[in-house]
């Protein structure tokens, strides 16, 4: 399924994801997936969250620079194979992965994939994702 | 003395050919340029008010701004087909200022620049290494043609490939150096990288300009290198390099004072100030045929040396440039003004209008790092759409200033608003 992920545009500087988590942590939003991707001077902190409004929101108001970015959300069950079956199908509908990480909610886990094509993923995966 | 005739002229004489020029300049002026009669009339001057040199102070100034109201070409004193050369320098909007020269203006800067040559004792047996950029810059060709006019061997390095540049003056024994004077401290760390000696080089002389320098960056290049180094001063708009140079006595840059009339000013009053007075530099161009230029305002803060120089020539001299009275930056020899940069990021939608610009020098180079905020809405969650904005205006800056500066994309709100415009340069070099 296609889920909402928030992004937030960082300095290399010591202490700025440490606040960006602080902020959400004051206003009781809770993480559920991150990732962080960097170039030398800049990097993109990325997040899947329960409320990507209200979490935007309060990064914004403490002037951070957010973006909201559809990615596809995929059940991912922890046995051997499962990742490699998921992307099999991706790449034999010509779809690239632009990033990909990981989330796990209780005792299910779930890779969140930004493919190159959003409707054409979702269609490939239709048979995996069940729920 | 390559020219002791005008070199060592007495003083009262140069000042009868300097009048005698200087009418025969504002009378060309007046009957080929629209832009210098108006001004004239203005003033209410007509060429025949102006006799002697003292009737410079009835003159009105040229700013660069005029220079840039008239471009490309409206200055220019002479019909196009007797323009046999144009170079260009980077202009404040993006728009460069155009200076033309007749076939006798380039014969004018070649004398002016072998001059300067001669007096540090580079003869026809030398060979010359020109490391100043060829192009539409001056510096380069300027000092090219100079070199050739001495005799000298030339050796048209240009600037870019340090090692391939380093290897010919080994492989050649070349003897003489002209550059920046910084860049000569990085070809200095690059040759004792590459694992040279200065003894496995002939180096003797070294013709510096193209930026502010001081005693201790001289003392430095001369002790690492084992070589003399001279400044040479000069501006696009007035010639190029040539305008005045160093003798023997490294003690001020005489002026060549029978081609460019050099003044001192107030930069507030405009009151011509004393000599050994600190003020702003304004030069008349006696001679020059394709755009001559009455009073230019040059924005380098100096003071002129009357006094008899030991090395017989009796040209006035100029201190070493103390600094600028707007707020243009020199770097890696090239003129920025922060009204270019400013410019340049406006231009693109993807910025706010806040930017800071950090001068520094790392290695003897000098750095410009360029801090912007990207807008609302130009943020990405894909790293190289961000990275495409980034090269976007380095590209932009680059083709504009001729610069590479380094863009660092910031987060929003992290550049302090300030009201004055003075907080958006900080210029770290220290020129001890």
């Amino acid at each position: 399924m296609i889920i909402k992920q928030l992004s937030v545009f960082l300095e290399n500087r010591v202490g700025r994801t440490k606040e960006v988590t602080s902020l959400l942590a004051n206003a009781g939003v809770d993480i559920l997936a991150f990732s962080t991707a960097d170039m030398i001077e800049f990097g993109v902190l990325r997040l899947v969250v329960p409320d990507v409004d209200r979490a935007a929101s309060v990064l914004k108001e403490a002037g951070f620079a957010t973006i909201v970015t559809d990615v596809v959300s995929v059940s991912c069950p922890n046995e051997t194979g499962a990742l490699a079956s998921i992307l099999a199908k991706l790449a034999d509908n010509d779809i690239s992965v632009e990033y990909m990480y990981a989330l796990q909610q209780g005792g299910n886990a779930r890779a969140i994939i930004r493919p190159s094509d959003l409707d054409k993923c979702v269609k490939a995966l239709g048979s995996v994702d069940k729920d | 003395m390559w020219n002791k005739t005008k070199e060592g002229m007495l003083p009262d004489e140069r000042r009868q050919l300097q009048g005698v020029r200087l009418h025969k300049l504002v009378e060309r002026l007046y009957h080929n340029v629209p832009f210098y009669r108006q001004k004239l009339q203005e003033a209410g001057i007509m060429p025949s008010d102006i006799n002697t040199i003292e009737d410079i102070r009835k003159l009105p100034f040229t700013t660069k701004q005029e220079m840039r109201d008239n471009y490309p070409c409206g200055l220019f004193a002479v019909p196009r087909n007797e323009i046999i050369r144009i170079h260009a320098s980077s202009g404040t909007t993006g728009k460069p200022t155009i200076v033309g020269y007749t076939r006798k203006d380039l014969e004018v800067w070649s004398e002016c620049i072998a001059r300067s040559l001669y007096a540090w004792g580079v003869r026809s047996s030398d060979t010359v290494s020109v490391a100043y950029g060829y192009g539409l810059f001056t510096g380069g060709l300027g000092f090219h043609d100079g070199a050739q006019h001495l005799g000298a061997t030339v050796l048209p390095t240009s600037t870019g490939n340090t090692e391939k540049h380093i290897r010919l003056l080994h492989d050649l024994q070349v003897t003489v150096l002209a550059c920046t004077p910084s860049y000569a401290l990085h070809l200095y760390e690059t040759i004792i990288k590459m694992g040279y000696s200065m003894d496995d080089f002939a180096l003797r002389i070294g013709c510096f300009g193209g930026e502010p320098w001081t005693e201790s960056m001289r003392r430095e290049i001369e002790q690492n290198m084992g070589i003399k180094a001279y400044n040479m001063y000069g501006l696009s708009e007035i010639m190029g390099p040539g305008v005045a140079h160093e003798c023997e006595c490294q003690n001020g840059s005489h002026f060549n004072e029978d081609h460019f009339f050099p003044e001192i000013i107030d930069p507030q009053t405009l009151e011509v100030l004393p000599d050994g007075q600190k003020g702003e530099l304004v030069i008349t161009t006696l001679t020059k045929e394709g755009i001559p230029l009455i009073r230019y305002r040059t924005r380098d803060l100096t003071s002129l040396i009357r006094e008899q120089c030991p090395c017989g020539r009796t040209e006035v001299r100029i201190a070493p440039i103390m600094g600028r009275s707007d707020d243009m930056l020199i770097i890696r020899g090239i003129n920025v003004f922060p009204s270019q940069i400013e410019s340049v990021i406006l231009d693109l939608q993807a910025f706010e209008p806040q930017y800071q610009l950090i001068v520094d020098r790392k290695n003897n180079l000098d750095t410009l790092d360029v801090l912007v905020e990207v807008k609302n809405g130009f943020y990405s969650d894909d790293l190289s759409q961000m990275l495409a904005l980034k090269k976007e205006l380095h590209d932009k800056l680059k083709s504009v200033l001729s610069i590479n500066a380094n863009v660092q994309l910031v987060e929003p709100g992290s550049i302090e608003r300030s009201q004055g415009k003075s907080n958006r340069v900080v210029d770290k070099r220290v020129l001890k």
